[in-house]
């Protein structure tokens, strides 16, 4: 009863503070039109686990923590988080004061367990990021505990795209499961939202347009720039269509500038491309595992499997000459699989090779294959920046070490089921690290292939030892402990050279020179940071 | 005559039946939707879980199937791709798809009429020898590349037109029509030249051979030797008995540019279906897919129907062969 009755006084004062809000905010509107190549799926937050999807719902809803436009932890939803000191299974979480839906209502540790256990349930693309997470508990209405099934010290950074949701609108429209593609009925979490994010949305066409205007009760106003006031999102998926809208001023901002026009609009007056460094991998996966291959014309024994061959092919990679031709120079080679910004890369490691024909050629025969072999590659054509041309390269290069290789691109819903199938002995994979710790990586990549770990390890590799060190990783909470056994596996990932690096992929925004952002290294602007001259 | 219709009706619907057999067993090959629908963390329980779930396990004649029984009761099911059925999402696009279609068309008839009916009047000269070359250029490129050429020339360099969407839509009760606004009405321009580009040349050979064909005919020598003026000669009788072809030519043309107009959508991000089934194909979305080649071979199957209907009514041989019976 008494809940009710503070919400209705509180609805009673928004009301006000919006209607006079209004009348500030109107003065200096500005419009911020933005398009990328994808629309978001869905506007449930925990029914896909996909860039531009999460990108439109960080402007919506607001998680606990998330990363700042330069990837390190900034408050949202909580103010601080930390380990409780009783138990090492336990991370507590305080909660900000005064933060209202859009509709509203207030946000209580109550959304914070309704929202968790939503994204752990059946239908959520959310669930693996929390498995570690058995019991979450509101303590009272700002404070929440997470229970772990063992001590997780990198539980906050699987959090920064686990968006809150008010349980009692959640409720009223139905929306409490996460949508069930093929139960039938479409759901209103699809369609619409509430969060507490900066922006609410006005309007959307899937695919066309989707408008946000900025949440006058934000309680971030004097905290962020918030000068765009208005957005308006529309996906262009043919880039020479959406370089033109850029150029011709028709949009402000674009996420993905083609490699071949970066000059082009650099050059334009009014317009600027901003890069840096894209938390994603590019890299070439060889299945190691298999006693014999089927598409090589080795008969009885697998190439592969000699670490000689795997270190010759990455020798033969001219890491340099596919950043100036294929990439036009829009990219960082890379030595090891993980991005800079992850906790575990060094500089030595991803600057540790070199192309060298002869060595390659003699280990090679050292390994006796000095006529070489004949192998397929399987490559995406419409995934990773220039990824068919990147294999291209690849074929040369292989060459010149005697491995003849037939490229077989193809579109990405056909390429990763191969990887993920296993039914492909030499294919290109790219990562992205949301968790910024190599543990993600470890885990996918180089784990043993089973039920909970390894699904996207194509190599076949399996190193009982070093499943052994991935897996006390996840409960390890001595830092310094932890950070020794990831440079343990690390070690070992690049002394088997389980996969050869290419390099780092760079994003490249274009935008007015009017819009004052940095690049963020996943790809994900969050417009509250935005400022507009 | 009800016979024949019956027939011709069982026949498409056989035809209908082949397409969408022919469709479901390429599906598999165009990917696994699967794979896009969970992120990358994704378990293989959760493949297996969904794979049985959307039926992806079966093989594609129970899929085809289920899709049938669906489909009869007018269920089309969920997109994939968005999570909202698919019938909504295709009466979405639809309009405007139609009203691009409807406009291109229009424009590659008048123009198509207009400079064959000139072509072949003024056969010497430098015009009409400039606008056959030029048509020659419009039969022989690639629309993506008109497109991307006219969105450089008018939106880039001179900024007059946009250069993607469809401007802003009124929406009559479920009908989104762009003709009402002023920049509906501009976003229209640049997709519907480069739509109708090549229709317009199509149109205009067509036009220009069959009446080149008519002005010898010898009722037209006769009319020049009753003095009539060269107006009344090509316009009235001349070009009224070229029109007859290039007529059933247009309205079958007209199919054909619903249908393709997918290339023309994609660089002009342009929100009709076409687009909805590039994105569908590159999301491996089987039931925008499917929904959306059946109804593109109910309008052909359609169309070609009710011309043989008309063919029916109008020829009598079709119907003396029938009481005659075999040979």
């Amino acid at each position: 009863m008494q809940l009710t009755h503070s919400k209705k006084t509180l609805r009673t004062m928004l009301l006000t503070a919006a209607v006079s809000a209004l009348a500030i905010s109107s003065v200096s509107a500005e419009t911020l039109r933005w398009a990328r190549a994808g629309d978001s799926l869905t506007l449930d937050p925990h029914a896909q686990n996909e860039g531009p999807t999460h990108t439109l719902a960080h402007q919506i809803y607001e998680p606990l923590i998330i990363r700042d436009m330069s990837g390190q932890f900034q408050a949202a939803l909580a103010t601080d988080w930390a380990p409780s000191p009783d138990d090492p299974n336990v991370w507590v979480f305080n909660l900000r004061e005064g933060v209202t839906y859009h509709d509203g209502a207030a946000f209580t540790a109550e959304d914070v367990v309704f929202s968790i256990g939503r994204a752990q349930s059946e239908n959520s693309n959310m669930k693996e990021l929390l498995n570690s997470i058995v019991e979450v508990r509101a303590v009272d209405d700002l404070t929440v505990e997470m229970v772990t099934d063992g001590p997780n010290p990198i539980l906050p950074s699987n959090l920064t795209n686990l968006f809150m949701m008010d349980s009692g609108w959640a409720e009223s429209n139905g929306v409490v499961e996460v949508q069930d593609v093929e139960g039938g009925e479409t759901t209103f979490a699809a369609t619409n939202a509430n969060g507490t994010g900066a922006y609410k949305l006005v309007s959307r066409e899937p695919d066309v347009r989707t408008v946000l205007t900025q949440n006058e009760n934000y309680w971030g106003i004097g905290q962020f720039p918030l000068e765009v006031t208005e957005i308006i999102y529309t996906p262009i998926q043919n880039a020479a269509t959406r370089v033109a809208a850029l150029l011709s001023g028709e949009v402000d901002f674009i996420q993905d500038v083609p490699v071949q026009d970066l000059d082009r609009v650099a050059n334009t007056d009014g317009l600027i491309v901003k890069t840096a460094p894209q938390n994603r991998v590019i890299f070439f996966g060889m299945n190691m595992g298999a006693a014999d291959i089927a598409n090589d014309n080795v008969d009885g024994a697998n190439p592969l499997a000699d670490v000689r061959v795997r270190r010759a092919m990455n020798m033969a990679i001219n890491r340099d000459a596919i950043q100036q031709v294929v990439m036009r120079g829009q990219s960082q080679p890379a030595g090891m699989i993980a991005p800079p910004f992850v906790n575990g890369w060094t500089a030595e490691m991803d600057g540790s090779v070199s192309t060298d024909i002869d060595a390659a050629r003699a280990l090679m025969a050292e390994a006796g294959y000095g006529d070489g072999f004949s192998i397929q590659l399987d490559c995406p054509n419409d995934r990773y920046i220039n990824d068919e041309a990147i294999c291209q390269a690849a074929v040369g290069m292989m060459a010149q070490i005697g491995i003849t290789v037939n490229l077989d691109a193809k579109p990405k819903a056909q390429h990763f089921p191969l990887i993920t199938n296993g039914e492909t002995d030499f294919y290109m994979l790219g990562w992205g690290v949301p968790t910024y710790d190599s543990e993600y990586i470890f885990n996918f990549l180089t784990h043993t292939r089973g039920e909970d770990r390894g699904s996207w390890n194509g190599t076949g590799y399996s190193n009982p030892e070093m499943d052994a060190m991935i897996q006390s990783l996840a409960s390890e909470t001595d830092l310094s402990a932890r950070n020794a056994t990831i440079q343990a596996i690390w070690d070992d990932v690049q002394e088997q050279q389980l996969y050869l690096p290419i390099h780092h992929q760079v994003l490249n925004w274009g935008m007015s020179d009017a819009v004052g952002i940095d690049v963020s290294p996943e790809d994900d602007p969050k417009f509250k940071f935005f400022t507009m001259n | 005559m009800l016979a024949y219709i019956l027939r011709r009706i069982f026949q498409s619907l056989i035809v209908l039946l082949a397409v969408g057999f022919v469709a479901f067993a390429m599906f598999s090959f165009v990917g696994d939707p699967v794979d896009n629908m969970l992120g990358q963390e994704r378990t293989q329980a959760d493949i297996e879980r969904l794979r049985e779930q959307l039926g992806l396990d079966q093989p594609f004649i129970v899929q085809y199937w289920r899709f049938l029984e669906q489909a009869a009761q007018g269920n089309f099911g969920l997109s994939y791709r968005q999570g909202r059925p698919v019938s909504e999402i295709i009466a979405e696009r639809l309009p405007a798809t139609v009203e691009l279609a409807l406009v291109s068309g229009f424009l590659a008839f008048i123009g198509g009429v207009g400079l064959g009916v000139f072509t072949a009047i003024r056969r010497h000269g430098l015009l009409p020898s400039f606008i056959m070359t030029a048509s020659l250029v419009g039969v022989s490129l690639p629309t993506f590349l008109i497109g991307i050429l006219l969105i450089y020339i008018f939106s880039v360099e001179l900024g007059w037109l946009p250069s993607f969407g469809r401007g802003e839509v009124v929406d009559l009760g479920g009908w989104t029509t762009g003709f009402l606004t002023a920049s509906g009405l501009k976003a229209l321009i640049l997709p519907a030249i480069t739509l109708g580009l090549y229709q317009m040349t199509l149109i205009m050979r067509l036009v220009r051979t069959e009446m080149l064909e008519v002005l010898r005919m010898d009722y037209i020598r006769f009319a020049r030797a009753r003095g009539l003026t060269e107006k009344t000669i090509n316009f009235r009788h001349a070009l009224k008995n070229t029109l007859v072809p290039v007529i059933t030519i247009t309205g079958l043309q007209l199919g054909s540019i619903i249908a393709f107009a997918i290339i023309t959508e994609t660089v002009f991000q342009w929100p009709g279906v076409g687009l909805l089934f590039i994105n569908a194909v590159q999301f491996v979305d089987i039931p925008v897919m499917a929904a959306y080649l059946m109804m593109i071979s109910v309008m052909f199957v359609g169309i070609n129907l009710i011309v043989d209907v008309l063919y029916f009514a109008i020829d009598p041989r079709l119907r003396i062969e029938r009481s005659v019976g075999g040979h």
